[in-house]
């Protein structure tokens, strides 16, 4: 599998930007930096770093290049902290470490206090820290939103520049043939809800791409704890059309047994944890996972997904914060689709989304354009692969839009514009754009897309059919579970409810086994 | 009587080392259990028994581990998980970040994965930032899961009142835990409790909140020598007879057991015979021992240190009332904490919590030796 590197990215208004290679070669050069700085004179390797750096950094209009006393070359950083990846901030031994202590007016009068503060370092607990005598508070925000890595455009073409991870036809194909399937089964379970077949739906209509194309870059090893809006990871793991209308129809198949409601598939088989309802609960259970295999010395990582709106639990800041400490391999996936229920993100945090939060907690992170799949795929197979060889947590967001209604209990067009949704569902789909680049590679053509819908949704409509009529699990199955042993009061319970049934039958349901 | 569990042990087998080896492994803490064994019972605090039960049991299985805020470097805020840290090194015992939320539900994580975590609370009270992962996330997946998913947790730390440390750090939880379905609550009093109880915590594979006591941890009991042997177990959901009576029946946990023995002493005096129950395992109680004591004595009186309402005197009366309501001779009396958030001051916290004498005059109303609270009314 190779990185294919291109020339420099384009984005509009703004010159030349760090990219990949320059993302790798930096950690080296700063530890270089640091070395040096501890060993020779400081100013030799600074004025040819920051000579580098300038050169790189010229847009950010902060560079002066008259001296290079160690304050403003670390003013050089502040303004756009954001611009910044990966290796300067995580490296540990970087001497400039509390690069953040500016303003973002912080470039103009620079300069003329230097002098004063060369070399002043302060030590407390937690390491050194450089110190200034002007009180300058951290900007809420850092003035530009973290940038997003994206590979295909509008149009399934990928973007000149880009750099992602190649996929094999076979792996490229059952993406999309999986991403359909997702498509119907949505369609046609929320159909059968309305219906009143079963109880509850979700749909995950607008995040096929997130599903499918980050389950495409895990092994069947790593371990997955879901949210809800998941069902595509386990579909590409394995998980039969049949075994989704079964637990949804909570038939005496469902390897729930009937007990949860429906869409909280489970699989022990393809490590997939049991949906379980309360919001975020599952982002520590995912690092404590996540630690077990590093014990274990697996080579395998958890992997864990929330939405927008998770990412205010405290079970989130307490995860990350843990994982970060104990260095666990584990990539946190969050799915920021615009809307928690009616809840739209700028009511839920005023950060500049998740993927800043990373750093906080001192995490490598990354933003990445959720409905395009082969920029999801890449993103999640080198988060993976630093989570593993590295044991340390990544912290993957992916920016979508959630083009259902929360469930089937909600109208999302209660509170957002029906346009907005319509725009998001036909021009922005995921399934579409990437369909076109699989077209361009000459790998689909329109017969076989058609004949994999029709045969999708017959085998589905199918299922559903043979889930509903199947018997419900049988009584005994409501005492099981609750210990490893049924205790003695509900073996009691159990036998009174039996002579109940038996005295007062007409009042029992037919259709429920005993 | 005090059998070894007949429940299945989860891993591994133990067998039954000579006694001297049991010793050795055991480490005692500057203690004074002598080398050559004796026929006299040994003393052990309840402290020595709870690290020696962790020892232990972190010895047997490698897939337990301890986790919670100053468990490791300070020797555990109590001192229970002294000498852990040096003997098995920081990835069995893991000093956390503040944050019950978070290190709770990372133990129920690593217990989904397979591990056998042990979660220290510093004391329960704090567990209440953690409720959710005990309950929505530990008691009830094996059940959602339909058997997939097994948490082999323990849940432990000290719970109750302890002495001038105010609301926030006083209160019971055993009600709130006994409460839910999928959980154990268990509630040792003395040594012997403590290690029987802990082993067959962390053997156990459901989730187990063990409910232990800050006052007793410094107190010495004799420990037979079938309980220092490093296989030792108590059955979960069996009560103990600590002192067998015919007039009247007083049930107990953790604390109050010995406040109960004390009053039944001054009992004694009077003519009153009382039979005191260490109830040790509060879901599931052990309704057929209390049951049977009260066919006997026909008199019952239950006491809890937590508040009253709701609690576990509430559920033992129910438990009579379904299955031995005719032995009632006298209604059943219930002593508990006082119903107020507990005060500091010392003075008014004696009157928040339950005293020898209150559990004395509660078997005498019984025994209807003084006018019933009602018609004194």
């Amino acid at each position: 599998m190779s990185i294919r590197h291109q020339t420099k990215a384009n984005k509009e208004g703004q010159g030349e930007k760090p990219h990949l290679d320059f993302f790798l070669f930096l950690p080296h050069l700063l530890d270089l930096f640091s070395l040096l700085h501890s060993t020779m004179g400081l100013w030799s390797v600074r004025s040819r770093l920051a000579h580098h750096l300038g050169q790189k950094m010229a847009y950010l209009g902060a560079l002066q290049r008259r001296s290079w006393p160690l304050v403003s070359f670390l003013q050089l950083w502040n303004p756009r902290p954001s611009e910044l990846v990966g290796g300067l901030s995580s490296n540990p031994i970087n001497r400039c470490s509390d690069r953040r202590f500016a303003s973002i007016k912080a470039e103009t009068s620079a300069a003329a206090m230097d002098d004063r503060c060369r070399y002043q370092v302060m030590d407390f607990p937690g390491g050194k820290v450089m110190f200034i005598p002007e009180m300058r508070f951290l900007a809420e925000s850092p003035g530009e939103r973290i940038s997003c890595y994206r590979v295909l455009d509008d149009d399934g073409q990928t973007i000149s520049g880009s750099s992602f991870q190649e996929v094999s036809k076979e792996i490229a194909l059952k993406m999309y043939s999986d991403m359909v399937t997702l498509q119907i089964m949505d369609t046609i379970f929320y159909e059968a809800q309305r219906q009143g077949r079963i109880s509850f739906y979700l749909t995950s209509i607008g995040e096929e791409a997130i599903n499918v194309a980050s389950a495409a870059a895990l092994t069947i090893n790593d371990i997955v704890f879901p949210q809800y809006r998941e069902p595509g990871v386990l579909l590409w793991r394995g998980f039969t059309l049949q075994e989704f209308a079964n637990q949804c129809f909570g038939n005496k198949s469902d390897y729930g047994k009937g007990r949860q409601m429906p869409i909280h598939y489970g699989s022990n088989r393809l490590n997939y944890f049991t949906v379980s309802s309360p919001i975020a609960t599952q982002i520590p259970h995912a690092v404590g996972a996540a630690y077990s295999l590093k014990m274990d010395k697996k080579h395998a990582c958890a992997v864990t997904y929330f939405g927008d709106g998770g990412t205010s639990e405290g079970d989130f800041h307490a995860a990350l914060n843990f994982a970060a400490v104990m260095e666990v391999p584990i990539i946190f996936f969050c799915r920021n689709n615009g809307w928690a229920i009616s809840t739209p993100t700028t009511e839920q945090f005023r950060s500049d989304g998740a993927v800043i939060r990373g750093q906080a907690y001192g995490l490598r992170s990354i933003r990445v354009d959720g409905n395009d799949a082969l920029a999801v795929y890449s993103a999640v197979h080198a988060a993976r692969e630093m989570a593993i060889r590295e044991s340390r947590p990544i912290l993957v967001e992916a920016l979508t839009y959630r083009v259902g209604h929360h469930s089937t209990s909600d109208d999302s067009t209660k509170y957002r514009p029906v346009d907005e949704i319509e725009h998001w569902r036909t021009a922005r789909d995921p399934v579409s754009r990437y369909r076109k680049w699989i077209e361009r590679n000459g790998w689909l053509c329109d017969d076989a897309e058609s004949e994999l819908r029709s045969n999708v949704r017959k085998e589905l409509l199918h299922a559903i059919q043979v889930a509903e009529k199947m018997e419900k699990p049988p009584l005994a199955e409501l005492f099981t579970d609750v210990y490893d042993q049924v205790p003695s009061n509900l073996h009691e319970q159990e036998r009174l409810l039996r002579e109940t049934i038996k005295q007062h039958n007409g009042d029992y349901p037919p259709e429920v086994p005993v | 009587m005090w059998g070894v569990a007949r429940q299945k042990v989860g891993f591994g087998s133990f067998s039954s080392p000579i006694l001297g080896q049991v010793l050795q492994r055991i480490r005692p803490l500057g203690s004074i259990l002598p080398k050559n064994y004796s026929s006299a019972p040994k003393e052990m605090t309840v402290r020595e028994a709870l690290n020696s039960a962790l020892d232990e049991e972190m010895s047997a299985d490698p897939k337990v581990f301890l986790m919670g805020e100053e468990v490791g470097e300070y020797q555990g805020a109590y001192k229970i998980s002294k000498g852990l840290l040096e003997k098995y090194g920081p990835e069995r015992v893991l000093d956390t970040p503040i944050t019950e939320a978070g290190f709770t539900g990372i133990g129920v994580g690593a217990a989904y994965y397979g591990l056998r975590p042990i979660v220290e609370f510093m004391t329960f009270n704090f567990s209440m930032q953690a409720i959710d992962h005990i309950v929505n996330s530990a008691a009830k997946t094996n059940y959602m899961s339909a058997g997939q998913i097994s948490v082999p947790i323990v849940f432990r730390g000290p719970n109750g009142a302890a002495a001038g440390v105010g609301a926030q750090h006083s209160q019971c939880y055993a009600a709130w835990y006994a409460h839910v379905p999928g959980l154990k609550v268990l509630s040792p009093y003395s040594s012997e409790d403590a290690r029987g109880l802990l082993k067959a915590a962390i053997r156990d594979p459901d989730p187990v909140v063990f409910l232990e006591n800050e006052l007793l941890y410094g107190e010495s009991f004799p420990v037979s020598a079938e309980a220092l042997d490093s296989s030792f177990c108590l059955p979960i959901g069996k009560a103990k007879i600590e002192r067998e009576g015919k007039h009247v029946s007083i049930t107990a946990f953790s604390k109050m057991v010995g406040y109960a023995l004390q009053a039944a002493e001054i009992l004694s005096k009077e003519g009153i015979d009382a039979e005191v129950i260490n109830l040790r395992s509060i879901r599931p109680l052990d309704r057929a021992t209390i049951n049977a004591s009260v066919r006997k004595t026909n008199r019952l009186v239950t006491v809890e240190e937590g508040f009253p309402q709701h609690g576990v005197g509430a559920e033992i009366c129910m438990s009579i009332i379904e299955d031995s309501f005719e032995y009632l001779d006298a209604p059943v009396e219930r002593i508990a904490g006082a119903d107020v958030p507990m005060p500091y001051a010392a003075n008014l916290e004696r009157m928040a919590v339950p005293q020898v004498d209150d559990i004395v005059r509660a078997a005498k109303r019984a025994c209807y030796r003084s006018v019933p609270m009602a018609a004194a009314a």
